[in-house]
């Protein structure tokens, strides 16, 4: 007994000895799962070279990481976040009235989302109206007016789709993935249809949002399968379906491409090339945001922003494209570069 | 117990048949039943055994590949020129050196004459980014390396590894006896020139090949048609069949080999060239591994290599298929266990990737936890259990710790983030903090298991030590813990194997992260075994499948050892009365 109570007694002391607050020397960056395998190469590539402490990257969510970001400056609170998509104005608002006002931002490339079906299928291409057709809950009839998705096979669509069952694998509604799904491709394919496109100028009037509900609501009679927040799972029921298709990020298709092809959507195909120069609709930008209050008081910061801006990172030959980010053009890159490098920061009439 | 009754009870006298008909079917009856229960249970057992098997082999076989990894064993010339060009020699000199031109230059010596920035840049990712890093610990650890030639392991990069971890292509070597062929050059883009029809048959495999590929377009355009697809969707896949069918057709004039068919080789002369068109008397290709000369080449020195899985079906290209066959006939690629899997962090590269801060993080957070859980869940047991008055507030708290006992783990996450990051300002990451939310987590599991264990102990015991003068607290620590410390400890243990595979609580403290450095104190950043699964199996390079499979044949190896050491406690201090 006496043993286990000195264990306690030492533990408590420790627990009282940490509260103290210390210096920090490691950087910490919380947020999107989808930039975490880019920012942990960076990261592990500024462990190497600088010889200090390799940074924390942590896997929150966009979301969560900016309610992490966001909640203030100081050698306790995270010194950076990813993010699958631009900081939004009330997140922004959120930042600011918590103190953290000087926010740099860094664009690092985009992360294509792909629809991708087995090689031993038949290769198809879509539109966007189309997916939000096949997948959305309710659709507009030949009239215009909303219905229960009629649709069961891809066929019934478009007549030179094959005649095969519609079956996509894709992220639940907790992913940032199925997010940018919804606005890349279900919102876009709905603005297709002109019914749905008056029904969103009403909405911007009365306030309503009718809309959004529509291209939100995805069908729940089985052709989207909600097959988890692992990519790797839907890559190995493709493999195993040919007729499935499945939604995630580019480099997953990049990665198994010996097994898998990818849809073209609107007629370019998701490759490399044609999601850097913006060809490929189905495209997000990516960004990692830095707290400029803490460059300087971190040891290390801003050089880990320098490491992620050089070339031989974020370049089109860079390392971070082996691992399935698609860079920016050469223009953009040097100026989302010169941007953070020189510590801009960002203002509130940029966002919305 | 039941011999007593059984002799003590006297039965009212009552007649029992027991040879009537009737009795007998009653008897069948009831041993069919019997029989019917013990089938059902040997079924249920037989399925989970199933179930277990078909899991565990599963995992073994993804698994025990990645405790394996693949290097390039050859001689290195550990280059004062990029390691120490001013002959310093001190450890922070030797730490900079460029280790990776080193195993590079290694491996351009082991594969002499590639050219051309494409070939060199194709050859130097057959190695890890890390391929240094053992030759770098070496050096500093015996400077006196500097200048001299060693022969060391070159890690290979994670699709090279795998590539030979499963053959990604079979690779054919033709044997029938071709005719002279005389080459036009060593080097760079040249023919092939052979006296007869040597090449005709190869050419005829391509035709068939090309045959094959046209049919199979056939098919998906005919099943597209007989849907109702319109033909300008078709167009492309019609054209695209036309053209293969052309080829089929022209005649075994000349043919262009590309990335959807069969990849075929020549080596010839010392070298490999890859073919990119033939005709039945010569073929064009791509020196790969430069010729030694241009001298004929007599009949059966030379012949075909052919990669059967095309290219655009693979992974790893022609050159670095044919790069690694290289090594590989060499004996430079040995196949080592991974020691460096035990003894690194977390990585991005798949090779360098380690389990040891995952490892550590555990043991870290798990020594929290059970130096919490241990003294208060046991002293919480013994006062509810002996001390406590039983009145309405002490069946409270026991309903309430049922009801813990039964609350989802990330809620006590939630309470974490809000109790010990925001209120005590703790650090986010740390195994303490983790430790902590672990323990409230297991704490109801064991006071409960404990409380069962001292209601185990006879009353006999309680009441001999009280009537001869014990006190009640002498009672209980003297006699009653001792007793019924194999369950507590058995309780113990398995709430720490719960703790050990726990996640969700960790996500809200900041515990799922990419940690490369290893955690040595209570308040680093550290992550655990679990976590780092579920952080390996979400990436999207193939070679980190076989490293979660890996990661969790670790977890269950340390969760086996915990719970033997549970059963272990319990046989060793086990007391029957």
């Amino acid at each position: 007994m006496n043993k286990a109570t000195l264990l306690a007694v030492s533990i408590v002391s420790g627990l009282a000895l940490t509260t103290a607050a210390e210096a920090r020397d490691q950087i910490r960056v919380v947020g999107s799962s989808t930039v975490y395998p880019f920012t942990t190469a960076v990261a592990e590539q500024f462990g190497k070279s600088s010889g200090g402490k390799t940074p924390v990257v942590e896997s929150t969510g966009t979301g969560g990481g900016m309610k992490i970001f966001c909640e203030g400056v100081g050698v306790d609170k995270a010194d950076a976040t990813n993010a699958s998509r631009r900081i939004k104005k009330s997140e922004f608002e959120l930042c600011d009235k918590n103190g953290v006002k000087d926010i740099i931002e860094l664009m690092v490339g985009y992360d294509g989302l792909t629809l991708a079906h087995s090689k031993e299928g038949a290769k198809i291409a879509l539109t966007r109206k189309q997916v939000f057709q096949a997948l959305a809950e309710k659709v507009p009839n030949d009239k215009g007016e909303l219905v229960d998705n009629p649709y069961k096979n891809w066929s019934d669509i478009d007549p030179s789709l094959p005649n095969i069952k519609i079956e996509v694998l894709g992220p639940p509604p907790t992913s940032g993935t199925r997010d940018s799904f919804h606005e890349l491709f279900m919102e876009k394919g709905a603005e297709g249809f002109d019914t749905l496109k008056d029904m969103k100028k009403k909405d911007e009037e009365a306030k309503t949002k009718d809309f959004e509900k529509v291209w939100k609501s995805m069908r729940k009679d089985g052709a989207y399968v909600e097959a988890g927040e692992n990519d790797n799972v839907i890559v190995q029921k493709l493999a195993g379906n040919k007729n499935a298709f499945g939604i995630f990020g580019f480099s997953f298709l990049e990665e198994n491409a010996d097994k898998l092809v990818g849809v073209s959507i609107e007629g370019a195909e998701p490759t490399f090339e044609n999601i850097s120069a913006g060809k490929y609709k189905g495209a997000r930008p990516l960004f990692v945001y830095f707290k400029k209050a803490h460059i300087g008081v971190i040891p290390g910061l801003d050089k880990f922003i320098a490491e992620y801006t050089s070339e031989k990172a974020l370049g089109a030959e860079g390392y971070l494209t082996e691992k399935g980010l698609v860079a920016l053009p050469k223009d953009a890159f040097e100026k989302s570069a010169k941007a953070a490098n020189d510590g801009m920061t960002l203002k509130a009439d940029e966002l919305k | 117990m039941t011999d007593i009754t059984a002799g003590g009870v006297s039965a009212p006298l009552r007649r029992v048949e027991f040879d009537t008909p009737a009795a007998k079917a009653r008897l069948r009856g009831r041993y069919r039943s019997e029989a019917r229960f013990k089938s059902y249970g040997i079924i249920a057992l037989c399925i989970a055994a199933t179930f277990l098997i078909a899991l565990l082999a599963s995992i073994f076989s993804r698994g025990i590949p990645g405790f394996f990894q693949h290097y390039l064993v050859t001689e290195v010339l550990v280059d004062a020129a990029k390691i120490d060009p001013q002959g310093k020699g001190d450890a922070a000199t030797l730490r900079a050196g460029d280790y990776t031109a080193v195993a590079r230059a290694a491996l351009a010596e082991a594969v002499p004459g590639v050219e051309g920035r494409q070939m060199k840049k194709e050859l130097n990712s057959l190695l890890s980014s890390g391929a240094g890093d053992a030759l770098r610990e070496q050096v500093i650890a015996n400077p006196s390396l500097v200048g001299q030639r060693i022969k060391v392991p070159l890690l290979l990069a994670d699709e090279a590894d795998l590539f030979l971890k499963d053959s990604g292509t079979k690779l054919l070597v033709l044997s029938e006896t071709r005719g002279i062929a005389t080459p036009s050059a060593k080097t760079g883009e040249i023919t092939i020139l052979v006296g007869a029809n040597d090449f005709a048959d190869d050419i005829a495999v391509v035709k068939a090949e090309l045959k094959a590929l046209a049919a199979s377009i056939d098919e998906t355009v005919a099943l597209r048609k007989e849907r109702g697809a319109t033909p300008e969707s078709l167009d492309s896949l019609v054209k695209e069949a036309v053209e293969l069918r052309r080829r089929y057709d022209a005649a075994a004039t000349s043919e262009t080999l590309d990335s959807k068919t069969a990849s075929r080789l020549v080596a010839i002369n010392g070298g490999i060239v890859k073919i990119k068109e033939m005709s039945p008397t010569s073929v064009k290709g791509e020196v790969i591994l430069p010729l030694k000369s241009t001298d004929d080449a007599a009949p059966g020195t030379w012949g075909i290599r052919v990669y059967e899985t095309p290219e655009s079906n693979r992974n790893l290209n022609d050159l670095g298929v044919t790069f690694l066959e290289e090594l590989k006939a060499k004996g430079l690629v040995e196949s080592q266990f991974n020691f460096a899997f035990f003894t690194r962090g977390d990585s991005r590269e798949a090779e360098l990737a380690g389990i040891q801060g995952a490892l550590v993080g555990s043991i870290l957070t798990l020594l929290v936890t059970i130096g919490l859980c241990l003294p208060i869940g046991v002293l919480a047991a013994i006062y509810l259990e002996e001390f406590a008055p039983k009145n309405w507030i002490t069946e409270l708290i026991e309903i309430n710790i049922n009801n813990l006992a039964a609350v989802p783990s990330i809620v006590f996450g939630l309470l974490g983030l809000a109790v010990f990051l925001n209120f005590f300002g703790m650090p986010r990451s740390a195994p303490l903090v983790g430790g902590l939310v672990l323990a409230l987590l297991v704490l109801p599991t064991i006071i409960i298991a404990s409380r069962a264990a001292l209601k185990s102990v006879p009353p006999s015991i309680r009441e001999a030590a009280l009537g001869v003068g014990a006190s009640k607290q002498q009672a209980v620590f003297h006699h009653v813990l001792p007793l019924a410390m194999p369950g507590i400890m058995t309780g113990t243990i398995i709430g720490m194997a719960h703790a050990l595979g726990e996640t969700a609580p960790l996500l809200m403290i900041g515990m799922v992260a990419f940690i490369v450095d290893v955690p040595s104190t209570l308040s680093q950043s550290a992550t655990v075994l679990p976590v780092q699964i579920f952080l390996w199996s979400d990436l999207p390079e193939p070679a980190f499948k076989m490293k979660t499979a890996a990661a969790i044949m670790v977890l269950l190896a340390v969760l086996f050892v915990m719970n033997g050491l549970a059963i272990w406690l319990r046989k060793k201090f086990e007391r029957r009365w």
